[in-house]
């Protein structure tokens, strides 16, 4: 004979203590505020569609050649004139901690003088240098006359990075003083010479909080270039300019500027999220997953679970 | 014998404010040298006058029988270059009560730092050194940890090897065990008792009388910027004859 079980009190599983099941307090404001904001965006919505706008335009002239050739101008504008900034901002803030007065004095007039002034105005007075100065004369090595010298290209490099090199010396001066003292103590205190200290010790930590202002500013400096098209240079917006007036679109090819516009900023800033992923190391215990980690992960444990049922499926 | 260390009516001043006033003091070489006082008293200031952190207003300091951060050349003294003061530092370890890790590099990264870059010693042979150096502090199996992952005590004996891969003969100590969880204490001292029992001269500020009494070979009380009392650490601690001593002892005992 089989042993009788009670097989009720087995199967039950230990009562957990009962979950609250309570009416929501109901947010009426949340859902007005709600109706609201959709009602403007279709709202917003509706009056693109109906002005007279040939969206069928944007896609025709997107990879146009002109509008391409504008796109490396920008970009190439853009680097520039951020590695001009950079190497600017680092030997000016280098030159404002030091302790001769001279140089100290001197970077601080530069920051004051760029930073005070408008990069529009800045531009166009290297612009129109040619009026003051009929020639460049760097002794033996180059001479040449202004207008020749001063091409748009060059006035747009001079004028948007020397401006972004005051910027970007403010910047590196609070990265360079966000690094505690004590750290600057321990490396003397082993004996490192102050360049070894400042490039292995100091500098490392520094990036951590120069590297997000940074990335604002090469977004930022993308967009500033658009100011460059008054200098006669055919960069980005210019080109959709020139393409505006002759095809008889030029609403259109604005939208179009700006839907690059938007598509490079956006690809800086993902390239900004892995740079400042890489300096944090060291400053929080774990560093967080990149998107694409997270994706694998996913997959993982995805491929993981469904391994057992796939056996026998 | 040259002492070690050798003060003689040293002083500094921040500004109007006079924290070392004449301090006189011989370390010998091999000992275990014990300052105690009062926060305030000028004990940390002397420690980090000793390896030019911060430079002397008056008086004659010398280490290994030459002058910290001076040249004498007949009955003239010349300043340093930074370069030549960072060469007498290679000598000298020193250990902060905020261990000053660094925190972009891992533990092991951090010991073969200095060895690497002001010594050139390959990489690889700086590694081994670091793991061994570990290895001694106890922390073998945290080389490649970042010190915000490691506890206080374990970033400090992590400091402690640091220092040491610079082969140094005189290794400073300021307020090692200050800012550590009371049972993280006892980890860091024994590293300390080790490396006293090996014959390194060694220079510590602390409030542990316990391991003042048990290690150290001389201790010297200071209060207000001037040597109250000096002699062995048993004498000293258990029958003090300033007033001075007697109160600050009656109240840290």
């Amino acid at each position: 004979m089989t042993v009788d079980i009670d097989k009720t009190t087995g199967d039950t599983p230990p009562a957990g203590p009962e979950a609250i099941k309570a009416i929501p307090v109901r947010h009426y404001g949340r859902y007005i505020s709600a109706v609201v904001a959709i009602a403007l965006l279709v709202g917003v919505v509706y009056a693109f569609s109906q002005g007279k706008i040939n969206w069928g335009a944007i896609p025709d002239y997107f990879f146009d050649d002109r509008i391409l050739d504008g796109v490396g101008k920008t970009l190439l504008l853009t680097v520039l004139s951020m590695v001009i900034g950079i190497v600017g901002g680092v030997m000016l803030a280098v030159m404002r901690l030091s302790k001769n007065p001279v140089t100290s004095s001197i970077a601080w007039f530069y920051i004051w003088f760029f930073r005070g002034t408008p990069v529009l105005v800045q531009l166009i007075v290297w612009f129109n240098l040619g009026l003051v100065f009929e020639y460049i004369n760097l002794g033996p090595f180059y001479k040449d006359e202004w207008s020749d010298f001063m091409t748009p290209f060059l006035t747009a490099l001079l004028g948007l990075g020397l401006n972004e090199a005051a910027y970007m010396a403010e910047i590196c001066r609070a990265g360079l003083l966000s690094v505690d003292e004590g750290q600057t103590e321990a490396s003397h205190a082993l004996g490192m010479s102050h360049a070894k200290t400042l490039r292995r010790i100091v500098i490392p930590q520094a990036m951590r909080v120069i590297v997000p202002p940074t990335g604002n500013e090469v977004i930022n400096m993308l967009k500033t270039t658009s100011l460059v098209s008054v200098v006669q240079y055919p960069e980005l917006l210019r080109a959709a300019q020139d393409i505006g007036q002759t095809s008889g679109a030029p609403a259109e090819m604005l939208f179009l500027a700006a839907a690059w516009y938007l598509l490079l900023t956006s690809v800086f800033s993902i390239g900004q999220y892995y740079l400042e992923r890489y300096y944090a190391r060291g400053s929080s215990r774990s560093l967080p997953a990149t998107p694409f980690q997270k994706i694998k992960a996913n997959v993982l444990s995805l491929s993981s679970r469904s391994k057992p049922t796939g056996g026998t499926a | 014998m040259t002492p070690m260390v050798k003060a003689e009516g040293v002083h500094k001043s921040f500004g109007p404010l006079e924290v070392l006033k004449g301090i006189d003091l011989e370390v010998k070489s091999g000992e275990v040298f014990c300052l105690i006082g009062p926060s305030g008293s000028g004990k940390s200031t002397f420690l980090r006058c000793i390896n030019h952190l911060e430079k002397i207003n008056a008086g004659r300091l010398s280490v290994d029988g030459e002058l910290v951060g001076y040249r004498q050349k007949g009955d003239k003294l010349y300043e340093l270059k930074d370069s030549e003061v960072a060469r007498k530092r290679r000598d000298i370890g020193m250990v902060f009560q905020r261990f000053n890790l660094f925190p972009h590099m891992t533990a092991v990264e951090n010991v073969m730092e200095a060895p690497v870059q002001v010594k050139g010693v390959s990489r690889g042979q700086a590694r081994q050194r670091a793991l061994e150096l570990l290895d001694r502090v106890g922390l073998a199996d945290k080389a490649g940890s970042y010190p915000m992952q490691l506890s206080g005590g374990q970033q400090q004996r992590v400091a402690i090897a640091r220092a040491l891969a610079m082969d140094p003969k005189l290794m400073l100590f300021d307020e090692p065990t200050s800012a550590l969880d009371p049972e993280l204490v006892g980890d860091v001292l024994d590293v300390m008792r080790d490396l006293a029992e090996s014959g390194m001269t060694m220079i510590v500020v602390t409030h542990e009388m316990g391991f003042a009494r048990e290690v150290g070979d001389s201790l010297v009380f200071m209060d207000g910027g001037v040597v109250v009392e000096s002699g062995h650490p048993r004498e000293v601690l258990t029958n003090p004859q300033h007033e001075r001593t007697k109160s600050f002892l009656s109240k840290v005992l």
